[in-house]
């Protein structure tokens, strides 16, 4: 794989990853981890170098601290929810953070489950909240909510936000997602046969507004609400979710990850400050 | 004859027992190591590892013989240095039945730990975690059904083994005479009831462990 990247991160940046499939994401990903080496390279990080190949310094993956989260979870088969996460305790590191982790990711009536009995929503939080048992200053993301339905990615993608603040993490999402990509992070690179290329544009939330009076919002169905008379649709809007009531014949033909747009009448905007 | 037929059985399933302690111990690393190499030597490593399965077993104990031999100068400096006599002893015996039945433990095992997904191994690594520590906690337990065909196989076919022990260990009753050689020899003396005894131990035997493998890796499959 020819992979030709340079790349500076800043401490608490939540950066993004895309691009087509084979552009080498991964591997970069993997590169930073320590989980394959590059021919030729060099990464430091916070002052410590991880890999020169002049010199011929190498970390191992053990040493560089990092959380992984794998496409596939990797979640340990034959340990329950909580032992996966002791698992990943350091010589000496104090219990509590198993817990707090546990409750973060609302884990806690899964936690004595194995892995062959959780929904992959549920892995997926097994997975996050194991990688972070360390308290990496870096969690590396690959792909984690790809093979997740979109009311259940909306969920996680919370998660991820939440304890990307609460451990003031550094954290580099690989992702194919445009929506997911633009929704959680601050700043966007896309890679393409190996090199870093200009990150297209998310299709815009605003539609034209041809006749002049209406709004057009373009957005994607997260979750349809049953209410007894109306229904309650959760619309993710750029970065943000919108509650729309609508009837039940409008909402009759909706499904979650459906693209929808929002029309509404707008002959006198009030901007409020 | 009752307490030899006793004593023959007893030195049969204890070298049984024996060879497949230590070839846990022996095969598994053995089946790790090929497992995880990227050598060019790998083919030629499973293929010595693996002729065991297609040589006349004579070969191997021919070999063994010669090497163990005290006129040859294997067999004098493990007879000077240790005190170990290979030749017509039970530890010979070990010795025999672990390089014959060495690719009943290490192929399944080395198909177990192959087809492990990768990125177990990679997680317990970013974790922090050692290869020790990996392979004793992450991948052994999760290749259990692989390990335990692997323990009743070289079990098994140590129990049934008959061409190498013939050669190295002789006939020697309560010290290197197995069930098998007793069978033949039995037969030579025209013995047919007692051949006939120690014959159908050995089928009840065979079949009892292999229902057992497949029962339990069909009950692990569903589990899993």
């Amino acid at each position: 794989m020819e992979l030709d990247v340079h790349l500076k991160i800043e401490q608490g940046e939540f950066l993004a990853i895309t691009g087509p499939s084979g552009s080498g994401k991964t591997t970069l990903l993997r590169l930073i981890a320590g989980l394959v080496q590059a021919e030729e390279g060099y990464i430091r990080s916070e002052g410590t170098v991880w890999l020169d190949t002049a010199r011929k310094a190498n970390l191992r993956p053990q040493e560089r601290h990092v959380g992984l989260v794998f496409q596939d979870y990797a979640l340990f088969p034959n340990m329950t929810v909580r032992q996966n996460l002791e698992y990943a305790l350091r010589k000496g590191q104090a219990q509590n953070i198993v817990d707090e982790l546990i409750e973060i990711t609302e884990l806690r009536e899964l936690e004595k489950r194995y892995p062959a009995r959780l929904s992959g929503g549920q892995q997926q939080r097994v997975a996050l909240a194991r990688a972070l048992v360390q308290q990496p200053r870096l969690l590396l993301l690959d792909e984690p909510l790809s093979a997740l339905d979109a009311g259940m990615r909306a969920k996680l993608q919370h998660y991820i936000l939440r304890v990307h603040q609460a451990y003031r993490l550094t954290t580099i999402l690989v992702s194919h997602d445009q929506r997911e990509v633009f929704k959680l992070s601050s700043r966007i690179i896309a890679l393409q046969h190996g090199r870093i290329c200009r990150p297209e544009l998310p299709p815009p939330v605003l539609l034209s507004n041809a006749s002049g009076s209406d709004f057009h919002l373009s957005g994607e169905v997260l979750d349809i609400e049953k209410g007894s008379s109306k229904f309650i649709i959760k619309v993710l809007i750029g970065a943000n979710m919108v509650r729309v009531e609508t009837r039940p014949e409008d909402a009759s033909n909706l499904q979650a990850g459906d693209t929808v747009t929002i029309r509404f009448n707008a002959r006198q905007p009030e901007l409020v400050r | 004859m009752a307490l030899e037929f006793w004593q023959t059985l007893w030195l049969t399933f204890r070298l049984a027992a024996v060879t497949t302690l230590l070839l846990i111990l022996i095969g598994i690393p053995i089946a790790y190591g090929i497992s995880q190499s990227r050598s060019r030597f790998k083919p030629a490593m499973e293929a010595l590892i693996s002729m065991p399965l297609v040589l006349p077993p004579t070969v191997l104990g021919f070999y063994l013989l010669i090497a163990f031999s005290p006129s040859g100068w294997l067999g004098a400096w493990l007879e000077q240095a240790l005190g170990l006599k290979l030749v017509f002893t039970f530890a010979g015996l070990v010795v025999g039945s672990i390089f014959y039945s060495l690719p009943f433990m290490v192929q399944p095992v080395q198909s177990g730990f192959e087809n492990l997904p990768p990125n177990l191994a990679e997680a317990s690594f970013t974790l922090g975690k050692s290869k020790l520590e990996t392979l004793l906690r992450v991948q052994l337990p999760n290749i259990k059904p692989a390990l335990l065909t692997g323990i009743v196989l070289s079990f098994a076919h140590t129990v049934g083994e008959f061409g190498v022990i013939l050669m190295i260990g002789g006939n020697i009753p309560g010290q290197t005479r197995v069930a098998s050689i007793a069978i033949y020899d039995e037969v030579e003396a025209l013995n047919y009831g007692m051949a006939n005894q120690y014959a159908l131990v050995l089928i009840a035997f065979a079949f009892f462990i292999l229902a057992m493998v497949y029962g339990i890796n069909r009950q692990m499959l569903r589990a899993g």
